[in-house]
């Protein structure tokens, strides 16, 4: 099957006064036309800087998207473009939603024009068309009474509402890649599920393909077809969300779904696994796991483990499934 | 809104009386005694105590304070604010006279502030740590440290006297007719003296609201929209960062007329700033009560409408 989206090598580096940080650091995934991708990991393992280093919105100075990276769409490379046209991609082709409702939208304007701004700019609607469509985005994503919320500033709707107009704004105009950056994180627990179903409903309708970024396993395992984990800015699993809930292979996957709250296990206590994500500005030489991992051996604190191909569209980037692979 | 503003223009009629009553008292602490001005030293070696007591009848200051302020108060309520000591003209037909004139210098400045600073602190935030930030800011700080007394007589000694090219002072040299230029030529070095600290000040504002806000999660929104950068700064970003200086704009108001009395003075510029120095050293009590209490009800007014212009500029302020 074709690929929408195939991300290779991506690195971005942020220049900071106290070093060089590697956000991403040489991540490589790709999306197929209208799946859902889950992109997995604790906070700070740059599963954010590669959503926004896929619209290039890194903020430069100090983030960069190395030489070398390559994000391409429908064919096209995106570093290679000009900011002209990926401009027409933004919000168009790929469109975002992000973690904080609450303030993604502009507080001085009414919602309906921040839904109507990309149909003008990227439909070429005109205002009263615009407007219509906007009242009908709003009537899709759920929202109650759309003649009257259309012309409502932010501040009169609940996080979950403006989460509901984000989607909107999202799916205007038919994005064929919708990257959800933790959609329901700061969200009511009894929201979360809403907004879920409300995407997952929406993409199958839009024919869009979502990349979904979240430390939720939850809502991995609710959404998902595929999902990539990632650590340290490495990717360090891959693989269909059957295999990778069944049969984690990556102690840190492991260690992720132990610390899962379970309604049915009745456990007393969550496991967690011990230590933190390491310092970005002092990673450690080998494996960037290897001081947390209970299953460390010698060599992974000497040298990095290279990815092992263990089955189609299943792999794993840890020695103890490929003892020789490893890279300095 | 209508009836908030209501309310408000309601609490602000006892805010008044209690400041009258303090600048009245302060006024008439204040050392001198204006009938020393009126008394002719022969005359009143020739007719005694009585001549001196005739002029303290005559100018009113015979009484006791107290029933001098309430005479007074009850004269303002019926629209009349006395008569000056020295130039025996109606208070409120010398302010009439002067008011415009201050008003045109004052928004001038106010102009030529925001017209620098605005566009000065969007670069400063945009540029940050950039040369241009260095230099705008350098210039906001030494705007902003100037004595205005100072920079106006450097402003007259290098533009007026040394190269010639603007006047030293007054608002006119053509008294018969308007003419546009004339009054052009002579506006513009008080309004760049009275308008340097306010630019001074809201360019430091600009800049750290645009700062502020150029970091918003909607920013990033706006962007990821496809929005070109001028649109994502000029729309989203400064409509935003805006807010405060409008509001900055209401309570600048008051300032502008209070510091227009050095800036006139120095420029001889025929408003009410310069009257109200001349009013204070002369002890014309009258005059200084006029020109005061103007000044008081400009500053209830001009909070008045920064907290209305608030409501305005941020859909999210609504007053009940």
């Amino acid at each position: 099957m074709e690929k929408l989206l195939d991300i290779r090598n991506l690195r971005t580096y942020f220049y900071t006064e106290d070093g060089v940080v590697p956000a991403v650091d040489g991540v490589s995934f790709y999306i197929k036309p209208g799946e859902t991708l889950g992109v997995v990991g604790e906070s700070g393992c740059g599963k954010s800087v590669t959503s926004i280093s896929t619209l290039r919105l890194v903020p430069n100075p100090p983030g960069k998207i190395m030489e070398g990276s390559e994000i391409i769409f429908e064919g096209t490379d995106l570093l290679k473009l000009s900011e002209a046209e990926m401009r027409k991609i933004r919000g168009n082709k790929i469109s975002m939603i992000f973690q904080e409702p609450m303030t993604s939208l502009n507080p001085v304007f009414r919602i309906g024009d921040q839904i109507a701004e990309v149909l003008l700019l990227h439909q070429g609607l005109n205002k009263a068309e615009a407007r219509e469509k906007a009242i009908e985005m709003l009537k899709l994503v759920g929202i109650p009474r759309p003649e009257k919320v259309v012309d409502d500033y932010p501040h009169s709707l609940s996080g979950g509402m403006r989460q509901r107009v984000m989607i909107a704004m999202a799916l205007a105009c038919n994005p064929r890649l919708l990257i959800a950056d933790e959609p329901t994180t700061a969200l009511d627990v009894t929201v979360q599920a809403q907004i879920l179903d409300l995407m997952n409903d929406l993409k199958k309708k839009v024919n869009a393909a979502v990349m979904l970024i979240t430390h939720n396993l939850g809502v991995v395992a609710e959404s998902c077809d595929r999902v990539v984990v990632m650590y340290a800015g490495k990717v360090v699993e891959e693989g269909d969300v059957y295999s990778i809930f069944e049969d984690p292979k990556h102690p840190y996957t492991v260690g992720l779904l132990k610390s899962m709250p379970s309604a049915v296990g009745g456990q007393d206590k969550l496991d967690s696994i011990p230590g933190v994500v390491p310092n970005p500005l002092n990673l450690p030489k080998g494996c960037r796991f290897a001081p947390r991992c209970n299953k460390a051996m010698d060599i992974c604190r000497e040298k990095q483990p290279g990815l092992t191909v263990l089955g189609e569209e299943r792999t794993v980037r840890c020695f103890l499934y490929n003892r020789e692979d490893g890279v300095k | 809104m209508l009836k908030y503003t209501l309310k408000r223009i309601l609490q602000a009629i006892p805010l008044l009386i209690i400041i009258s009553i303090l600048t009245y008292l302060i006024i008439n602490l204040a050392p001198g005694d204006p009938t020393a001005f009126f008394i002719n030293p022969e005359k009143a070696s020739r007719l005694g105590p009585d001549y001196v007591a005739n002029i303290k009848h005559h100018l009113g200051l015979d009484q006791p304070l107290h029933i001098r302020y309430f005479k007074w108060l009850g004269n303002v309520l019926r629209g009349d604010f006395g008569e000056s000591f020295f130039e025996q003209r109606s208070v409120m037909s010398i302010l009439w006279e002067a008011l415009p004139n201050t008003i045109i210098l004052s928004l001038v400045a106010e102009l030529i502030a925001l017209i620098v600073a605005i566009p000065a602190g969007i670069i400063c935030a945009l540029k940050r740590n950039s040369i241009w930030d260095y230099i705008f800011s350098t210039i906001s700080f030494i705007g902003m440290s100037l004595p205005t007394f100072w920079f106006g007589l450097m402003l007259i000694l290098v533009f007026s006297l040394k190269l010639g090219w603007l006047p030293t002072a007054g608002m006119r040299d053509n008294f018969d007719a308007f003419v546009f230029t004339d009054r052009l030529r002579h506006i513009i070095l008080p309004a760049i003296v009275l308008g340097m600290g306010g630019m001074a000040a809201n360019m430091r504002y600009m800049r750290g609201a645009m700062l502020e806000v150029i970091r918003q999660d909607y920013i990033r929104t706006a962007r990821s929209k496809g929005l070109s950068e001028k649109v994502v700064i000029v729309k989203h970003a400064l409509r935003n960062a805006l807010i405060p200086i409008v509001t900055m704009f209401g309570f600048s108001i008051p300032a502008l007329f209070s510091g227009a009395a050095i800036t006139e003075t120095i420029f001889a510029w025929p408003g009410v700033g310069r009257i109200a120095i001349e009013a204070v050293f002369s002890n014309d009590y009258p005059l200084v009560m006029g020109n005061f209490m103007i000044i008081a009800v400009m500053t209830v007014v001009g909070s008045l409408v920064a907290d209305l212009l608030y409501a305005v500029v941020d859909p999210r302020i609504k007053y009940e």
